[in-house]
């Protein structure tokens, strides 16, 4: 929207966490966790429920304490600083304005507190609330305000005090779809224009993929992969990795030789570390990687058809049991209705392959 | 019946929505009564003061008793001593229990079951009891050894026969009270986050208590000062054992003399309770940026 930047950029910081763990009683939230983050970097940590992304978030703050480990900010160990001496700016889930104060003094309360003069505390205040859209605004307090508009006042506080790093502790959750949407366009906006490192903490990988430079997805107080989002997607490095982000169809094939598996009565490269010839293997491939052509010859069919939009997925039963999922382009919905019988094959690229066991 | 009959077959309301507001219907009699029956309970004796306080069977009507008290012997120092008793009283509770239910709410959220349970004994042990007990210990002539200690000179505070004595009894026994109006704010909002964003954004303790916690539990505070002062300006037995004389000892002794003041005295302290607590209820009810606010302070 802006051509330049409202507000001054802010140097972006190199985060690390080194081995780091922390321990409630006899869970082990974060279990040896190590992860760096470039300055200038949106990087989303992305998990299930429990998986410790959180607790690696609220280290970082200093709302909590590691047991073990170092965290560095620009190489200097902060594990011991007061979360009030550590400038990191916070977007929390639940908004967390104060409520008696309007959305100006609520992102000058932090410059207030650095000292900053009236005069100043307004500007900056009044330029901030112009970088996410809410000039208009300035004197509403939160109540008088939606929770897209609180959640912009957020944002605005947080940056007001020029973060070393900017941490988002699932921003969006409360928020409806289209207005959530709408944020995470305006927030990934603000963050390439100031520079600042920044780190995201999601559930929905749909932010995550969309958002971040790197996502790291977490499991059980590890972290399973960091990657750019298209490298997580084509190519998790792990089974749970391939599980938890997208959709992955299952199919059972057998390695041919070191570079193929034959999957039904076709014959696909195989990507990465191959298995011996002759090895029973799991086949990982998307929905949008499967094809589907009506025919009475094929030996799959049609059981349920879901419309999404731009594509429609199927789901489909093979003869041998194997259900599958197939996204297809909406307009061909009509002719792959439930009930129809189709013939399935994989798109000619390199598929990820398992052994049962790993 | 007939009228609700119809509006079920003729309304998109679903069958419960009806019978819910037809029973509602039924009930409205009964609430008004009940009401009426609670009113007469509560505000008859109040209008019977009334009546006695100005009514006189030789004299016929008469308001000395709400004219009079100002000139009416040791009125002035009681109400003042009670006064500055409430206030002190509110003031240390504050200082003593917001710092104490935050750090429970924030930090240790096991210990709550031992602070409430804590705060419920003056409730369990009666007043008697309590003021006989610290007549006892203000009595101890303690021992050499304590000679130029802080013990001793806590003591010799103590014994020095100051009202303030009173205020650290009310404290107690307004536990109850104040733990249960802060403990409800504090439930009710969303404090812990808030404490976090101010502390995130640079904010000490005391910054994070004085202009987040306090703004944001205005009601509960106001509430837990306020039923603080109305004790003390009820509150008569350990002031009479302890051989004080605020307002209410006061009063009691001066019903001896003349009985229409003593209750028009007691009507007029309870008619200042009630205008404490409309005012703190239309003050805290307010939302912020409609009104002054208190303790609010702007930032920019």
């Amino acid at each position: 929207m802006t051509a330049e930047p409202a507000v001054a950029t802010i140097e972006g910081t190199r985060v690390e966490y080194l081995d780091v763990t922390r321990v409630f009683g006899a869970t082990r939230a974060l279990d040896g966790f190590t992860l760096q983050i470039e300055p200038g970097e949106l990087l989303a940590l992305l998990g299930p429920s429990g998986c410790g992304k959180t607790t690696a978030l609220r280290l970082l703050a200093g709302f909590d304490q590691l047991s073990s480990g170092q965290l560095l900010i620009d190489g200097r160990d902060v594990s011991r600083q007061p979360v009030n001496k550590r400038d990191m700016g916070m977007v929390f889930q639940s908004y967390s304005l104060f409520p008696t104060m309007s959305a100006r003094d609520n992102v000058g309360f932090g410059l207030r507190l650095r000292g900053a003069s009236t005069s100043d505390r307004r500007r900056r205040a009044g330029e901030l609330l112009e970088l996410v859209g809410l000039s208009a605004h300035t004197e509403k307090y939160p109540h008088q305000m939606s929770g897209g508009q609180q959640q912009r006042v957020a944002l605005a506080r947080a940056l007001a005090i020029q973060p070393r790093v900017l941490l988002l502790d699932e921003p969006l959750s409360a928020l409806d779809a289209k207005v959530r949407t709408q944020l995470r366009d305006e927030i990934r906006r603000i963050q390439l224009e100031l520079g600042v490192t920044t780190v995201f903490v999601t559930h929905d990988q749909e932010e995550a993929l969309s958002m971040a430079d790197r996502v790291g997805v977490m499991r059980a107080g590890q972290l399973e992969q960091c990657d750019a989002p298209s490298v997580l997607y084509q190519r998790p490095a792990t089974p749970f990795v391939a599980e938890f982000v997208g959709t992955m169809n299952h199919l059972p094939g057998v390695v041919r030789d070191g570079s193929t598996v034959q999957v039904g009565d076709q014959s696909v490269p195989a990507d990465g570390q191959v298995p011996l010839s002759g090895t029973a293997v799991s086949v990982l491939a998307r929905p949008e990687a499967v094809l589907v052509e009506a025919s009475v010859e094929g030996d799959a069919v049609v059981q349920v058809a879901t419309f999404f939009g731009a594509v429609t997925r199927l789901r489909m039963l093979r003869s041998d049991g194997v259900e599958l999922l197939a996204d297809v382009s909406s307009h061909r919905a009509g002719e792959l209705a439930p009930g129809t019988r189709v013939a399935v094959s994989l798109v000619d690229r390199p598929v990820l392959v398992r052994t049962p066991s790993s | 019946m007939v009228a609700v009959t119809s509006v079920a077959a003729g309304s998109a309301n679903p069958p419960e929505v009806v019978t819910s507001r037809a029973s509602r219907r039924r009930l409205r009699p009964w609430r008004g009564l009940i009401l009426a029956v609670a009113a007469l309970y509560f505000v008859g004796p109040v209008l019977a003061a009334f009546w006695f306080s100005i009514h006189n069977s030789h004299t016929g009507i008469d308001f000395h008793a709400y004219t009079g008290f100002f000139s009416a012997q040791g009125f002035g120092t009681a109400f003042r001593m009670s006064l500055l008793l409430g206030l002190a009283t509110v003031l240390i509770t504050l200082i003593l229990m917001v710092p104490t239910m935050l750090l429970v709410h924030l930090r240790y959220p096991r210990a709550r079951a031992w602070v409430e349970t804590f705060s419920l004994l003056p409730l369990v042990i009666p007043p008697v009891a309590l003021v006989v007990g610290v007549r006892d210990i203000i009595s101890f002539t303690g021992e050499d050894r304590f000679l130029g200690t802080p013990v001793a000179t806590v003591m010799n505070f103590l014994q020095g026969n100051q009202p303030w004595l009173l205020s650290l009894l009310y404290v107690v026994m307004a536990l109850p009270f104040t733990y249960r109006a802060l403990d409800a704010g504090l439930r009710g909002s969303s404090v812990t986050t808030l404490v976090e964003a101010a502390r995130n954004l640079g904010a000490s303790w005391p910054v994070v208590v004085w202009r987040v916690v306090l703004p944001t539990l205005r009601t509960s505070v106001l509430n837990a000062g306020l039923l603080a002062f109305a004790l003390v300006l009820g509150e008569y037995t350990m002031a009479k054992i302890l051989n004080f004389s605020p307002f209410p000892v006061w009063l009691a002794r001066f019903g001896d003399t003349d009985g229409q003041l003593q209750v028009g005295l007691s009507l007029l302290s309870l008619a200042l309770t009630w205008v404490l607590l409309l005012t703190i209820a239309g003050v805290a009810g307010r939302a912020p940026g409609t009104a002054r606010f208190p303790f609010r302070r702007r930032t920019s």
